[in-house]
């Protein structure tokens, strides 16, 4: 009864049910994008993107634009410079992503600190503020979402190709080019769902964390995306109920349960986890010796 | 401006599978491919072979139509390589992520992409091609092991698969039999055989000259341009190899015969190989050792 009461009493208030209703929806499309960020190895480009999009942002908050179409801007102007830059090959494309990724931050900064409620703002952007969520916040969460979920169902023979084997992708003559800025498109906008939870400097243990749990668990594409959405939204959840208890900012919460279940599975998983290993290892040793 | 959804092209059975008229390739101001012109016919089995950097990926990639040559054509059965998904190409094992989530089944399936089609999920028609692939190959019995959990040689064998329900016309492969123990490396020769009856035809990419001229009925030498091309006992000679492995390559007059040292290399992990050419007892051959000089390596 005191765990029902536990469970029941966050959600008498109207923005606890907000938050949780946020904080499921971005558990699932960030775990699921998140699955391809990985497996393309896309993990740093994945976090430049999200500070390199911080003066679209912005720029679109102060102009009172939706928040995703200054992102998107901002996206492709960056994509564009680390191109111009790398491309004559005079600098490495990571220290290219590193100084636009930088800079770009820094604007975001800059221009935020123009306006009066500069600290508040900054803190809600870097990490989030999910129990401000409003009811319009949910439903751009949700429609945003299912754009980005249709999409990876639609293309999702080819992401995995293209995730696989790349030159296969090409072999087999599919858009590998088109595919390829579909996905930085598609982990952008998921990237500007998921700030309002977790903010620019926690999206991606978001992005990153449930899918690398998930990929210990599972041997096929369709299950580890669907272990990381479960794996995605019950640390949300979880995380959003300490917030709640312990008094805890909300994003760092959910995060660090993220991050516990990630230890944990990487620890226990069955067959890929440490102490799995280790016991085979010694099990054979037994054999052998 | 290539075409988004390029359509597939139509092949012309009269013309030779695979047909290239002074392809060269240049990466800035050095040529990767200089003047290569060489025809295959359908069911060829072509051993590629050439030192380290003589352009063997290169000319896969042209094949493929990854890589635009700067200058010359490339026709697979009479037309340009872009539109073809006939071309199967079976990638060197250490390029693959073996972690990644998918089934032999799954990674087989993958070769049916191109002919599914966007938008369209695969039909009964496409597992039991899968299904077909995988009994041709031997490894029905493991569809449903992760990739990663197979050895070197049944890993070979799905990527054969693969290129199988891809109904590929054309397998251009790299380094198959590197690293694999001597069944393996058989089983992967017998299926090679197999579908080299069945019409397929096959460029191997190799460094191991040996193996080429053991196992191969033709084999084409390269650097950068193709030095000779037709069976091993007329390409193999002392002077086509020294002029392929140039400064790799040590001719010793030993008593007993002529001895060849090629550096082999790199990536395969093969040890060097020596070979006598001319008379001489199989026996008293000697393996020597010969380190690789010293390379720029730049991409």
């Amino acid at each position: 009864m005191d765990a029902l009461n536990w469970l029941i009493e966050p959600l008498s208030y109207g923005f606890m049910w907000r938050a949780l209703l946020a904080a499921i929806m971005v558990g699932v499309i960030c775990s699921v994008i998140g699955t391809y960020v990985i497996l393309q190895g896309m993990a740093f480009f994945g976090d430049a993107l999200a500070h390199i999009i911080l003066p679209g942002i912005v720029l679109a908050f102060l102009l009172g634009w939706p928040l995703a179409v200054g992102a998107l801007i901002a996206g492709v102007l960056a994509a564009v410079g680390i191109g111009a830059l790398s491309q004559r090959g005079e600098l490495r494309e990571d220290t290219a992503i590193g100084i636009i990724f930088a800079g770009s931050f820094a604007l975001g900064v800059a221009m935020l600190s123009t306006v009066d409620s500069y600290a508040v703002d900054l803190s809600h952007i870097l990490f989030g503020d999910v129990l401000g969520a409003s009811v319009s916040d949910l439903w751009i969460t949700f429609g945003l979402g299912l754009l980005v979920l249709l999409t990876v169902l639609a293309f999702y023979k080819e992401f995995m190709v293209l995730a696989f084997d790349p030159t296969l992708a090409k072999v087999l003559r599919l858009p590998a080019t088109f595919l390829r800025y579909l996905l930085l498109v598609l982990v952008a906008v998921t990237i500007v769902v998921s700030l309002q939870t977790v903010g620019v400097a926690l999206v991606l243990a978001m992005l990153v964390t449930p899918a690398a749990a998930a990929q210990l668990l599972t041997r096929r594409l369709w299950t580890m995306m669907a272990v990381a959405a479960f794996i995605g939204a019950f640390s949300n959840v979880v995380g959003l109920y300490l917030s709640f208890y312990i008094n805890i900012a909300s994003g760092p919460a959910m995060v660090l349960v993220a991050t516990g279940v990630f230890v944990l599975v990487f620890l226990f998983a069955p067959e890929r986890g440490l102490l799995w290993r280790a016991g085979r290892d010694r099990r054979e040793e037994k054999v052998a010796g | 401006m290539p075409q988004l959804f390029p359509q597939h092209a139509v092949h012309d059975a009269a013309a030779p599978t695979l047909a290239l008229e002074h392809v060269s390739v240049r990466y800035g101001s050095t040529y990767a491919l200089e003047d290569v012109s060489f025809t295959v016919n359908r069911g060829d089995q072509v051993a590629v072979v050439g030192p380290n950097g003589a352009g063997k990926s290169t000319l896969f990639n042209v094949i493929t139509g990854i890589v635009k040559p700067s200058r010359g054509e490339i026709h697979i059965y009479g037309s340009g390589p872009e539109g073809h998904i006939c071309v199967g190409y079976v990638p060197q094992r250490n390029r693959i992520d073996w972690r990644f989530p998918a089934t032999v089944f799954d990674t087989v399936l993958m070769g049916r992409v191109g002919k599914i089609g966007l938008f369209r999920w695969p039909g009964r028609g496409d597992r039991a091609r899968v299904q077909e692939a995988l009994e041709q190959v031997g490894m029905a019995e493991f569809a449903h092991r992760q990739i990663g959990e197979l050895s070197g040689g049944q890993q070979q064998r799905v990527f054969l698969a693969r290129a199988l329900a891809q109904e590929a016309q054309l397998l251009l492969l790299d380094e198959p039999l590197t690293g694999l123990d001597a069944p393996s490396q058989q089983a992967i020769l017998d299926i090679l055989a197999k579908l080299g009856r069945e019409g397929v035809t096959m460029l191997i990419a190799t460094h191991d000259l040996n193996q080429a001229a053991d196992l191969f009925p033709l084999i084409m030498l390269l650097r950068r341009r193709v030095i000779a091309f037709g069976p091993p006992k007329e390409a193999l000679t002392t002077e086509t190899l020294l002029e392929a492995y140039g400064s790799h390559l040590h001719v010793i007059h030993a008593a007993d015969a002529d001895l060849l040292l090629t550096d082999t290399c790199c990536s395969g992990g093969q040890p060097p190989v020596g070979q006598i050419i001319g008379s001489g007892p199989d026996e008293a051959t000697p393996h020597y050792e010969v380190s690789p000089p010293p390379r720029r390596t730049r991409r």
